[in-house]
């Protein structure tokens, strides 16, 4: 399919092309962990994995927000949480393997995203592989 | 039954992902068949829990049977804002969702997730 790019503009459009698709999942997973942590923090505010879903939640929010909203203060942004994201999941994947008595209950995280189709470990590389490409320096 | 939509539309999709065509028509029609059939699963699902003495938790058992109706539609408009083989992986990227959130409503339902 061709299509007029629109590499020449200045600050390439982060939720365009590919970044739609990315945009969409991270949008399902935005869903996904907030509903998640919303119903085990209602259940018992008092365990560490339960609030490790909210601190996804919010990530996942805010890299769909930046994403959506693009532009450079977006771009840095979402840089910043999809790393976040991505150290989370490794941190969380290899702990919950380590001490699988803490993360009894599952959240997006542990076991590197096993109950989510490893989808949470792939996600933070497509993303940031998409920030590299539409980096707001870069003058193609 | 839914399972088995999803995997009729996800394999049409995967066919013209590979040949590298924009989502068609047929794709579309297969993810309003979904839709129906995901919008009749949540008035079904309801009236169910209603009439059920499972141990079901009912707050979860909604907001996924909800969830699980937005989703294809939602899709479709995500992949027809893209015309090229980015739409078409985006309405697998919905079908697929689809498929795994009916999992887990059935894990709910029968009270082991």
């Amino acid at each position: 399919m061709a299509e007029p790019t629109t590499s020449s503009a200045p600050d390439r459009p982060l939720a365009e092309g590919w970044g739609r698709a990315l945009v969409f999942v991270y949008g399902i997973f935005a869903v996904a962990a907030t509903g998640r942590s919303a119903v085990q923090l209602g259940d018992d505010a008092g365990k560490v994995p339960y609030w490790l879903s909210l601190l996804a939640a919010v990530i996942y929010l805010g890299a769909t927000t930046c994403l959506l909203v693009g532009g450079r203060t977006g771009w840095r942004v979402a840089a910043a949480a999809v790393s976040v994201e991505l150290v989370g999941v490794l941190a969380v994947g290899t702990w919950s393997y380590l001490d699988d008595g803490l993360f009894h209950d599952k959240t997006v995280w542990s076991h590197f995203g096993q109950g989510y189709g490893f989808l949470p470990l792939v996600l933070p590389f497509a993303g940031l592989a998409w920030l590299r490409a539409t980096r707001p320096s870069r003058r193609p | 039954m839914i399972l088995a939509i999803s995997g009729v539309v996800a394999l049409l999709l995967v066919v013209d992902l590979v040949r590298d065509r924009a989502a068609q028509d047929a794709h579309y029609i297969g993810a309003g068949v979904l839709q129906l059939a995901v919008l009749a699963q949540l008035v079904a699902g309801c009236v169910a829990l209603g009439r059920t003495d499972r141990d079901v938790e009912g707050t979860v058992f909604v907001s996924y049977l909800v969830t699980v109706a937005v989703v294809p539609v939602v899709g479709a408009f995500f992949s027809l804002a893209e015309r090229s083989r980015v739409g078409t992986t985006i309405l697998l990227l919905a079908v697929a969702t689809v498929a795994g959130l009916e999992t887990r409503l059935w894990d709910i339902w029968t009270a082991r997730g």
